[in-house]
């Protein structure tokens, strides 16, 4: 800092470490425990010393967790999320800052009121939804074309059922959960610092809007596209209610929701090891992502939320 | 809000916001009305039978003695979470700040329990707070000779629920107040200096004034992270047990929609959550835009 105060630094050190070995503690135990074989792990109180159990552990927790299938469904389902989001939130964006028509606020405004509404508000309904797409169409026809006429024009009663269900599908893992504002916030606040020149000079040029978007939106959007795949790979990956939701088939269930079979029930053997080895390997990939891309993580954690 | 060079065309931008608007459409809109209308219907749990009965739901609610309770809980998990993950977020910041050396290496240790999903946190803390192997209750029959049993105790449930999501968040306040405090000017850090100003105090008449954007914008994040998130560690660690002792408002919603079928208490409570996410969003933008304007 501005002068200089050994002692106030040796304390800012001491308290640091404390802070990092608190911050780090949960996780060094955890680790410990998916070392030690059973009998060490209900031992009391647990021995600190690492033993040498850990693949052994780790490979129980993947194939009794099936964590195969269930860090695939993950990936799928962050991967999905990230993608949608930036792709769906960087045309909206484009579209809203770079052209003028006459739905412009309107769309601006629908989609900028979903920014702070979690999925977890309107679960319910939103589940309905997923279960069926057509449910909204379904109610449409009934209320517009009363039996009369389909009895008229078929000669007979009949049921008209539009039915697509989402459950336990991909699309029903992701699609919810890219319906939300803040990327396409980010996106049109970065859009906006653009200058006009480059606008211009691409008109110039004879660039219809596409190419300006491809050509030099794109590759100026860099930066903000790295810092929202870290964070929305992160929200991806950790998501639990919905997932919880929408999968009833064990091959759909994430990784995260499947942990919970690993943790040892009152009656059971204490196989903590097992429980802690599964949560670890699940913990692994979003904080792979965060520390090898922290740089662009901490920009874009700073300027989305803000 | 726009700029003066657009682009003319007829189609293409409202096809480039179809995609948005078709998803915001399906899966926000329509689900906030239907849930709006569930919230003044009463249904048999099988779906067959449907009255419309205004704001019976919502009068019933307030009534019910368990809802005014989970909202109690609600309101003490979510101040308690916030209250410790933003003091230790701060904390730690302010020191990580004035260390000079490895600071690559301090944010790179502090940073990693953001990715960490909630619900493996309480799986981490179940484990450190377990009544019979768990090595920070064991520490506390013995030093303090109080037994902690979050299984069975209420309060002890709730603080093994707060421990877990506050920790978390630290690293999510951490970044936060570490990048506050680098838009500190460092001319103004000087003066003060010169004119004698210790560390401390420093700190407290320039730096936290200057954060309090910061702190507020945190405040409002930490609350409806507690709020929202934290659905998977109390999923994972107590379900709402024991006794209805961690059963905040959103687990209440789910508990009730999902596993009760009673739809319309559910969507009722539902509406409440989001009028009150809105009335936080609202005070947000109104407070920050107006009186926290400390930087220029």
């Amino acid at each position: 800092m501005v002068e200089k105060t050994p002692i106030l630094d040796a304390f800012t050190y001491i308290f640091l470490t404390v802070g990092i070995f608190i911050v780090g503690f949960p996780i060094i135990y955890a680790l410990v425990a998916a070392t030690l074989p059973i009998e060490a792990v209900a031992k009391v109180p647990m021995p600190l010393i690492p033993g040498d159990q850990f693949w052994v552990n780790m490979t129980t927790a993947w194939e009794k967790g099936d964590l195969g299938t269930q860090l695939l469904n993950s990936l799928i389902m962050a991967s999905g999320i990230t993608f949608g989001k930036i792709a769906v939130s960087m045309l909206g964006a484009f579209s809203i800052v770079y052209f003028d028509y006459r739905f412009r606020t309107v769309a601006f405004v629908t989609v900028f009121c979903t920014l702070m509404l979690p999925v977890e508000v309107r679960i319910l309904p939103t589940y309905e939804m997923a279960a069926n797409l057509f449910g909204p169409l379904q109610g449409l026809w009934d209320t517009l074309v009363p039996d009369s006429v389909t009895r008229w024009f078929a000669g007979h009663d009949i049921e008209v059922r539009l039915e697509l269900s989402l459950l336990d599908s991909y699309p029903g893992l992701i699609l919810p959960l890219v319906a939300s504002a803040t990327c396409t916030f980010l996106f049109r606040q970065f859009f906006l610092t653009i200058p006009e020149e480059l606008c211009e000079a691409a008109k110039m040029d004879g660039a219809s809007a596409m190419t300006f978007f491809t050509k030099i939106l794109l590759p100026l959007s860099r930066t903000n596209i790295a810092a929202l795949v870290v964070i929305e790979f992160v929200y991806g990956w950790n998501q639990y209610l919905w997932p919880l939701l929408i999968t009833t088939n064990p091959k759909m269930m994430t990784a995260v929701i499947g942990l919970q079979n690993l943790i040892p029930q009152a009656d059971d053997l204490p196989f903590w090891n097992v429980a802690l080895a599964g949560a670890i390997i699940v913990m692994l990939p979003p904080i792979l992502v965060v520390l090898m891309m922290q740089r662009w993580f901490v920009k874009g954690l700073v300027d989305t939320e803000k | 809000m726009i700029k003066r060079s657009v682009f003319e065309n007829r189609m293409l931008p409202y096809l480039l916001i179809l995609p948005q608007v078709l998803i915001t459409a399906a899966f926000f809109y329509w689900p906030a009305f239907q849930g709006l209308g569930q919230s003044m219907m009463i249904s048999d749990p099988f779906g067959l039978h449907t009255t419309f009965v205004w704001f019976d739901n919502f009068f019933a609610l307030f009534r019910d003695p368990l809802y005014l309770r989970s909202i109690g809980i609600t309101l003490v998990f979510s101040t308690a979470t916030a209250m410790v993950s933003i003091s230790l977020g701060l904390f730690i910041a302010t020191m990580a700040n004035r260390a000079l050396k490895f600071k690559a290496l301090i944010r790179t240790l502090l940073i990693w329990p953001y990715a960490v999903a909630p619900a493996i946190s309480g799986i981490l803390w179940l484990f450190l707070l377990h009544p019979s192997y768990g090595i920070v209750s064991l520490s506390i029959k013995k030093w303090f000779g109080t037994a902690w049993n979050p299984v069975l105790n209420g309060t002890d449930a709730l603080v093994m629920i707060i421990m877990a999501s506050a920790w978390k968040e630290v690293s999510y306040n951490f970044v936060f107040f570490v990048a506050g405090m680098q838009a500190v000017p460092k001319s103004l850090i000087e003066a003060a200096a010169m004119d004698g100003a210790s560390p401390f105090r420093r700190f407290r008449s320039i730096t936290l004034p200057l954060l309090s954007p910061t702190l507020f914008f945190l405040t409002v994040m930490n609350i409806i992270y507690a709020f929202f998130e934290t659905f998977g560690v109390i999923h994972t660690v107590t379900q709402g047990g024991p006794g209805g002792a961690t059963n905040t408002m959103v687990y209440k919603v789910y508990q009730d929609g999902f596993i009760g079928l009673n739809l319309g208490s559910s969507s009722a409570q539902s509406v409440v959550l989001m009028a009150l996410i809105i009335f936080i969003t609202v005070m947000q933008f109104r407070y920050v835009e107006k009186k926290v304007q400390y930087t220029g």
